[in-house]
Formats: C-alpha cells, structure tokens, sequence
C-alpha cells in the first residue's frame, strides 16, 4: 500500500494525540502508583482523583520560559529534545495495534522501530554533551556506555523471535501466536526482554543517565519548559512503543477472545507498563558497574545461550 | 568466567526481586495512610502540645489564674506577661490580662508545670499561620473567657 500525503496528514495528527493522551495518562498512572505503593493517594486535587493534574501540569510547562545555560551548545542543546521525540512519530507507524489498526504494514517494521529506538540515546547524549553540565555530561555518557549491555541482549532475544515467526513484520509474528503466546515458549526470553526495556526506557532501577540522587537530574538537568516536557514525552512514548513491543512479541498482540482487537492490544500494552512502573517503586538503583556487569556476565551468555537452543530445536 | 555461585545467585536474586514486589503490591493494595488535609484531619495525639492558654474555673467561669506570675518568672523565654487586681467583695486576685509572646516561645511546658492552681494546658490549635507576624507576640490567651471585670 502506498502511502499519501492525506494518509501522512492523518497519521501524524493520530499519533501526537496518541503521544500526548498516553504521556498525560501515565504520568498521572505513575504518580498514583508511586503513591499508593508508598501508603499515598498521589494526585488528588485537580480534577477526579487527580486526573487532570498532569494538564495543569503541562500548561504550567508550556508556560515557562526555555532558558540555554551560558556557554552551552546552543544548536545541540536545542536539537536535543526534538531528536529524542521525532523518531517516535516513525517508529509507532508499523505498531499493528489490531487487526486493522497498522498505520504502515512494512515487512521489516521490527527492524525499523529497532533502529529508530536507539536515536533517543542520541537524543540523550546531545542533551548531556551541549547543555556545558558537568552532571548533564555524565548522564549522557551513562546513557551511551550502558547501550551495548543491554542492546545485544535486547536483539538476540528478538531475533529469536523473529526466529520463531519467521519474518520480521509485526503484524505476522502477531499472527504466528494464534495457537500460543510465545511468552509461554519462551518465559526466560520475555523476562529478560522485559529488563532490556526497562534499560531501553531508562526506567529504574537502571535510570542511570538521570539518576536524581547522583546526578540532579542527569542529562535534562538543564532543561526547562517544553525541552523538558519534550522529554517527558519521549520518556513515556518509548516506553509505550517497548510495551507494544512486548505485547506482539510475546502476548500474542491484539489477539484474545471477546473484546476487540485494539482493546486486547492496550490491555496488555498497558498492564506490561505497570509492571514497569512497578518496578521503579519496588527496586533501589543499581550501580553502573552492576549494571554492566548484569548486562555482559548474565543478560548476554544467557540470551546466547537461549538463541543456540531455539535454533537447534527449531532446526530438529 | 563463571564462579562458583553464578546460577545460585541469579535464582536467589531473582527471588528477592520477587518478595520485594510481593511487599510493594501489598502496601498498593492497603489503604494509605496519608490525610487530605483540609478536608479530613488526622487525629491529633493525646499529648500535642499547641501554644498555651489559661482554663476557666468551673464555678465561677472567671479565669482559674490568680496572677502570681509563676508562670512568667520560670519562663525560659521570658514570653509570658500577666498581671491581675481583685474583684470587688473577692479574697483573690483575678488575672485582667495574660499576653504570651508565641514567636519566643519554644512549647517546653515549664509554665504548665509550675502553675499552682493549674490554670494553664497546653491549646491543641496548630493551624495558626497568618500574614501578621504581630498577631503572635501578643496572644490575648483571656479574650475567650468570662471576665469579672
């Protein structure tokens, strides 16, 4: 299928709706989690329960001024965020989030959203490197020297997949689960996918590149306004586009008996961010060297090891 | 190189990232223990110990104090002022006026503990901000009581 400009004018206006509903929603999600887990309400004033304190919050935001620290690299400092969120509007377009809800069958879109993924790391490091921060810098690095230890296993585990279903598009690898979920195949990959994203989205227990207690705020340590929401978004649209993930790769996708497609697919997608958030409330932040460590010494031989096995029983 | 407790220590992990979000999903599930302040108020403790003020006598409804400055001369702060004449036809002095400096004073009781007749406690009012700081260095504490004269 081809693709038009209206197609194109559609698409986009759909995903920012998407991007700022889903950044709206889970930020207020995060902090009631947050709060109840810590014998809180979490937000309660504005609006039912709360919910709309993440608009205030977000008018408060647009509202402010963007400031650029003196000797920063204004030209990096100011692309930063704007590379970390772009990649998202392409990366969400081969996500089938139904049977007919794709806005691009691509036949590699795995490969695509894959790639696009690693442009917020850039988008970190430029954050880290142009703000003149000594904070923001170390961020930055954190964020890049942690990408291998987690990326090698992040792919094998998707290869093996990829493996399993034979093809590299969404929407077949969904499909290839009709008759059983592949977490069920292959429960140790899905646990170990779940950690590579939870790395992926720099969530804790590994938000090593904005560590708050270590580093301010690491690499957005600069950034005020909309730089900073911006990265808000991106923050949570990653997380949405790893949790999509999670869900077509292993929980079968938009299948399930019942409910509509789309519903099962949000469903999933968003009971895999709870568990996300969850983590973050629940585990105390690792240190880099663990961190690394955990990737190279565990993550890694293991996916290894799971890759060789499927293929070997695959081949059989 | 794998050591000798690699896989040991990879189910134990493992298992303690369970337990710890076993307690996380509980507290979640648990009712918080947190107040919406205005609209709901905490119980306050049985002890709390809010600025100072003088108790009525249950007979007469004048104020208990009969001014004998106890209170003012043991105060470490010195943020207590009272003074009191006698009523007419009465035995005992009646205190006409008891200021007591809030914004000196640090709440340790030595008042309430030295008062002879037992005229003072301790207020349970704690929501006292005001734009005014004057308002706190002089606190009428007589203002609600019955006064004989």
């Amino acid at each position: 299928m081809s693709i038009t400009p209206l197609h194109l004018l559609i698409y986009l206006a759909g995903i920012s709706a998407l991007v700022g509903l889903n950044a709206v929603i889970l930020v207020w999600l995060e902090r009631k989690v947050a709060g109840h887990m810590q014998f809180r309400y979490g937000p309660m004033e504005v609006g039912p329960h709360g919910l709309l304190q993440t608009l205030a919050d977000g008018i408060k935001l647009v509202s402010k001024q963007l400031l650029v620290p003196n000797q920063a690299d204004k030209p990096l400092f100011l692309m930063a965020p704007i590379v970390s969120l772009v990649p998202i509007f392409v990366a969400m377009m081969p996500l089938p989030l139904g049977e007919t809800v794709q806005a691009w069958e691509l036949n590699i879109g795995l490969l695509l959203i894959i790639a696009l993924g690693l442009l917020n790391t850039l988008g970190i490091l430029l954050a880290g490197w142009g703000s003149n921060n000594k904070y923001a810098l170390l961020g930055g690095s954190r964020a890049v020297a942690q990408i291998l230890a987690y990326k090698i296993p992040l792919l094998l585990c998707i290869l093996t997949i990829i493996m399993m279903a034979g093809s590299f598009s969404l929407r077949d690898i969904a499909l290839a689960q009709e008759d059983g979920w592949y977490v069920l195949y292959q429960p140790l990959l899905f646990i170990i996918y779940i950690v590579a994203i939870t790395l992926e989205t720099n969530r804790s227990p590994f938000d090593f590149s904005e560590a708050e207690s270590e580093l301010v705020a690491g690499f957005h340590t600069e950034y005020s306004g909309m730089g900073f929401s911006l990265f808000f978004l991106a923050e949570y649209s990653y997380m949405f586009i790893a949790s999509a993930l999670a869900s077509i790769l292993f929980l079968g996708g938009w299948q399930g008996p019942l409910l509509p497609g789309p519903v099962w697919s949000l469903i999933k997608l968003y009971a895999i961010i709870f568990l996300l958030m969850w983590f973050r409330w629940t585990f105390p932040r690792l240190r880099i060297d663990q961190m690394l460590s955990f990737g190279w010494k565990i993550l890694l031989p293991v996916t290894l090891l799971n890759f060789l096995v499927t293929a070997g029983v695959l081949a059989l | 190189m794998i050591e000798c407790c690699y896989i040991k220590d990879i189910i134990r992990g493992f298992a303690s990232l369970l337990v710890g979000m076993r307690v996380t999903m509980q507290n979640m599930l648990s009712r918080p223990h947190t107040v919406q302040w205005p609209r709901e108020e905490a119980p306050l403790p049985p002890r709390f110990r809010g600025h100072i003020t003088v108790l009525p006598d249950e007979m007469t409804r004048y104020p208990k104090c009969f001014a004998c400055g106890t209170c003012a001369r043991n105060c470490p702060s010195g943020c207590i002022t009272v003074s009191g004449k006698k009523p007419a036809g009465a035995r005992k002095k009646v205190a006409n006026s008891f200021f007591l400096d809030f914004t000196r004073c640090s709440l340790c009781g030595i008042c309430v503990e030295s008062c002879p007749v037992g005229a003072l406690d301790f207020s349970r009012h704690y929501a006292l901000a005001d734009f005014d700081g004057r308002k706190f260095q002089e606190m009428d504490l007589l203002q609600d009581l019955v006064s004989p004269f």
